[in-house]
């Protein structure tokens, strides 16, 4: 077993569309929560391949995209100062701030510098005694983990010059807001198969049942993605909205408890902004006050921030669900990889990058 | 950011506070924090998301995953045998 070949055989997948187009009736709107899941449907061309009953919605679960607008240009202020060695994922690099990016920062001479993983930044950290290392700890429950790791390794470590500016926030209040909005199309979710990895998929029989909505939580290769479409679409046409879960080689019902347990020692529950979304209550993770060392935002005081975004861009209805990609003025226009006027076009878990990267320019 | 892939654990060790491992991609090996997989052995497969193990992959489950899908396949065969009578 390598956990990988195996699902993504093409017979099988032939299969499990037929039993799809079996199964379908009537027209059904799915959202799929997970960028990354978003990304692999494109790339193996499921949304081409599906029965036309089936229409894929893309959530918001691009980390990147949603990071608030306030925070990038605070990131991009601390960059710049010369004491600062900033650490980000590399894909934060190209997003479009209200002037900059970090990526421009770094070209200018800030010390700008990609890092795989979290504890990477602690090390550079502890390699750069004489410099303020900050890392930009953005992303939902799955990176959660690993972002609050690194404050615990400084902490044991007695770094007084590492820091995280952090923009964490979770998939479970973006479904309330989701499904709560008068606008909303969604009949059905597959739920983000990593984030359940570390979280279980104990937080959603109470959203399956206050919506009346199945959620069926989905891994990432091909056979992943359509088994959950078709356990979505089965419960629906059978009028079933419950939990269930397409994904268990890696997601149990508690979820990685150590895990929690460490997001928790680190981080608490607060209010967040996502970008071109707006405020959801109690969607975010921020720093206890217990580490409130640890926290960029507080050891650099930024003001005088004025946050203007791209007037074409419309990422916050394509990260709702309520356009798609190609539906932007923008796209493949003004707004490509090279030139992006928002964070879905440069993220590679952003619906736009995936559209204009596999050509769904009229899908 | 979520689109982690499996490894195999090929070594485990401490660093700093936290519980490492080194971790086998098909050829590239690369390090990962095991901190909260304190069941985690040499062997194991494990999804690797910004150098930290988010959980041990379940052999038993992959199968019965599997076992499910071809199922489908052999109803659907058995229908159109009944089809082609
Ligand atoms: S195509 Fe570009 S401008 Fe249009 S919504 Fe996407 S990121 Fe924004």
């Amino acid at each position: 077993m390598r956990f990988t070949d195996e699902f993504r055989d093409a017979s099988m997948v032939k299969t499990v569309l037929e039993e799809i187009r079996r199964t379908v009736t009537r027209p059904w709107v799915l959202m799929e929560i997970c960028g990354g899941q978003t990304h692999a449907i494109m790339r193996y061309g499921l949304d081409q391949l599906l029965p036309p009953e089936v229409e894929l919605v893309h959530g918001p679960g691009c980390p990147v995209c949603v990071t608030p607008l306030e925070l990038i240009d605070k990131a991009l202020a601390i960059a710049a100062r010369p004491d600062v060695i900033f650490t980000s994922f590399g894909d934060m690099l190209r997003v479009p701030g209200s002037q900059a990016d970090l990526f421009s920062i770094r070209a200018r001479g800030g010390q700008v510098r990609v890092v795989y993983s979290p504890l990477d930044a602690v090390r550079i950290a502890q390699e750069n005694p004489d410099h303020q290392v900050v890392f930009f700890a953005i992303g939902f429950e799955t990176t959660a983990p690993a972002n609050a790791a690194s404050v615990i390794q400084a902490k044991a470590l007695g770094l007084k010059n590492y820091s995280i500016l952090a923009s964490h926030v979770c998939v479970p209040p973006a479904m309330h807001a989701i499904l709560g909005s008068p606008a909303n199309r969604i009949q059905g979710f597959l739920a983000a198969g990593h984030v359940c990895s570390v979280m279980g998929t104990w937080e959603y029989p109470p959203i399956a049942a206050q919506y009346q909505v199945p959620i069926v939580v989905t891994g990432f290769e091909p056979l992943d993605l359509l088994n959950g479409i078709l356990m979505t679409l089965r419960q629906l046409e059978a009028g079933k909205a419950g939990v269930e879960n397409a994904y268990p080689r890696v997601v149990t019902e508690r979820g990685n408890v150590a895990a929690q347990k460490m997001i928790l020692q680190v981080f608490e529950p607060c209010d967040r902004q996502w970008r071109g979304i707006g405020l959801i209550p109690m969607s975010g993770l921020g720093l206890r006050a217990e580490m409130e060392e640890f926290d960029a935002e507080k050891r650099f005081s930024v003001s005088g921030i004025q946050t203007r975004e791209s007037e074409l861009c419309i990422a916050g209805q394509v990260l709702q669900g309520l356009k798609k990609p190609h539906h932007c003025p923008a796209f493949g226009r003004q707004c490509t990889p090279e030139t992006p006027l928002g964070a879905p076009m440069v993220s590679s878990e952003g619906a736009c990058s995936a559209y204009f990267r596999y050509h769904r320019e009229e899908a | 950011m979520c689109l982690a892939v499996p490894g195999k654990i090929v070594s485990i060790y401490t660093s700093g506070a936290m519980r490492m491992c080194k971790i086998d991609f098909g050829g590239v090996v690369r390090e990962a924090c095991i901190e909260t997989l304190p069941e985690a052995k040499v062997g194991d497969y494990t999804i690797i998301h910004a150098g930290f193990a988010l959980n041990i992959l379940s052999e038993e489950e992959a199968e019965a995953t599997l076992e499910a899908l071809r199922q489908i396949g052999a109803f659907e065969e058995e229908d159109q045998d009944l089809i082609g009578e």
